[in-house]
């Protein structure tokens, strides 16, 4: 009996400390869980979001007013129907051109340290009034997008209640944009819920493909962390057309740059086809076996990239990790826009 | 006057193997897509290895007035080594990960 006494008293606090210690582990892994979302996203001091701010943003990101000729608006190619993107190989801008490029999903750009693929822009607020100015694009010059704006009465009460006493301006429109665009998050998916713990959210193949996708293939030496992007700059051999495009060099004279994109997010990327920087690919089993070759254009290829004698069985693996990455679907509405 | 030639000789050497000796070098590791440390203080003739600790490629390159170079991409283990040819401040950055930067303070 008493060894038994003795031994509860002995216990108690070691299962009290075991606790602490399991407690503190847990709360270790989550922190430094390099898988694990974030809960929200971050923004500048100079721009916290509030409900004001995120409702003006999303009506400007919806009105087709501001572009030249009032007809398209940022979700014409950032359409949440398909995926924050527009599903064409490259997007279709002003009168109907072709650009050369596909559009980027813009969900979770918000965790992106410098935006657009070539990254000529630094920030949310920088890069918001970017497509609406370009001449390829919504080809709206910005003071005449602040004219066009002011002239529309509805408008003012919500710029006031978003940004008091700083009117309608190229910054409060930047702004009011950006806020909207923190809030497209990619929602919880199997993976996630498998990072948390739960065995059964991802199918044993899709868990084989997170295990090739960090080893064999090498995917996360680019696509990192829970937003599967480095927010780097890398030349993975795809093919062009017609003349190859500089991507990254335009920005940055560096021979590593040359034809050098960067990383887009592999969240809902099922959800994005076509894909690559030129849409040169329908599925998401054409992509892995451009990797699988190492490329194509091999002219200027990047460090990381190398051929990869990936198995059939490990590129379906790899697929069904993709499609894991998926989450649940978020209903979007479309706001009546001030008149 | 032989002799003093090659005390001569002999000092030029010493003054020139001395100065060979005196230039220092400094290492700078690339882990967790940072640079170790965020300013390095040197000299002239100085050289700065750049060593990737990382898994994956980094690259260094600087487009700075005071001196450009390119050392390329290049992977984990691997290490690539400029040699500072003049005073100023040279901006250095990886161009794969822009948020990599750091400087060098190159002095007499």
């Amino acid at each position: 009996m008493p060894s038994k006494s003795l031994s509860w008293r002995v216990s108690l606090p070691q299962i009290l400390m075991l606790s602490f210690v399991l407690i503190g582990a847990i709360a270790a892994a989550k922190e430094t869980d390099p898988w694990v979302r974030p809960d929200a996203a971050p923004a500048p001091p100079e721009n916290l979001p509030n409900a004001s701010r995120i409702a003006l943003g999303e009506m400007l990101f919806w009105d087709p007013r501001l572009s030249k000729k009032s007809s398209m608006s940022c979700a014409s190619c950032h359409n949440p129907a398909l995926g924050w993107s527009d599903g064409l190989p490259t997007a279709v801008g002003f009168d109907m051109q072709q650009l050369g490029r596909a559009t980027p999903t813009i969900l979770n750009t918000a965790f992106n340290t410098i935006q657009m693929w070539d990254g000529r822009k630094a920030n949310l607020e920088d890069q918001a009034l970017g497509p609406i100015e370009a001449a390829g694009e919504m080809n709206l010059p910005l003071p005449e997008m602040v004219v066009r704006l002011k002239g529309i009465p509805g408008y003012a009460p919500h710029f006031e209640k978003a940004y008091p006493g700083e009117g309608i301006s190229e910054v409060t429109v930047a702004r009011a944009i950006a806020s909207f665009e923190r809030t497209v998050l990619s929602t919880e998916a199997p993976f996630d819920r498998w990072r948390k713990g739960d065995e059964k959210a991802m199918s044993p193949e899709a868990k084989r493909g997170f295990a090739v996708f960090n080893g064999k293939a090498n995917c996360a030496a680019c696509h990192m962390g829970f937003n599967f992007s480095d927010n780097g700059f890398h030349n993975i051999g795809v093919k062009d057309a017609g003349t190859p495009d500089a991507g990254r060099f335009a920005q940055r004279k560096v021979k590593a740059m040359q034809g050098a994109f960067k990383t887009p997010t592999l969240r809902d990327v099922a959800l994005t086809a076509p894909y690559m920087r030129n849409g040169s690919y329908k599925t998401l089993m054409e992509v892995v076996e451009h990797y699988d070759r190492g490329g194509d254009d091999k002219s200027n290829l990047d460090v990381n990239m190398a051929p990869l004698a990936l198995s059939a069985a490990e590129k379906s693996e790899l697929v069904a990790f993709m499609q894991s990455l998926t989450g649940a679907p978020r209903l979007v509405s479309v706001p009546v826009l001030p008149q | 006057m032989k002799l003093i030639s090659r005390s001569i000789i002999a000092l030029a050497l010493s003054a020139a193997l001395g100065s060979h000796a005196m230039a220092g070098e400094h290492a700078v590791s690339q882990v967790k897509k940072a640079f170790t440390v965020p300013v390095v203080k040197a000299k002239v003739g100085d050289k700065v290895t750049f060593k990737n600790d990382d898994d994956f490629a980094h690259n260094v390159f600087s487009l700075s007035s005071v001196q450009e170079f390119d050392l390329g991409s290049y992977k984990k283990g691997e290490a690539r080594t400029v040699t500072l040819a003049k005073e100023g401040t040279i901006e250095v950055e990886c161009a794969i990960h822009p948020e990599m930067k750091m400087k060098i303070e190159v002095s007499k």
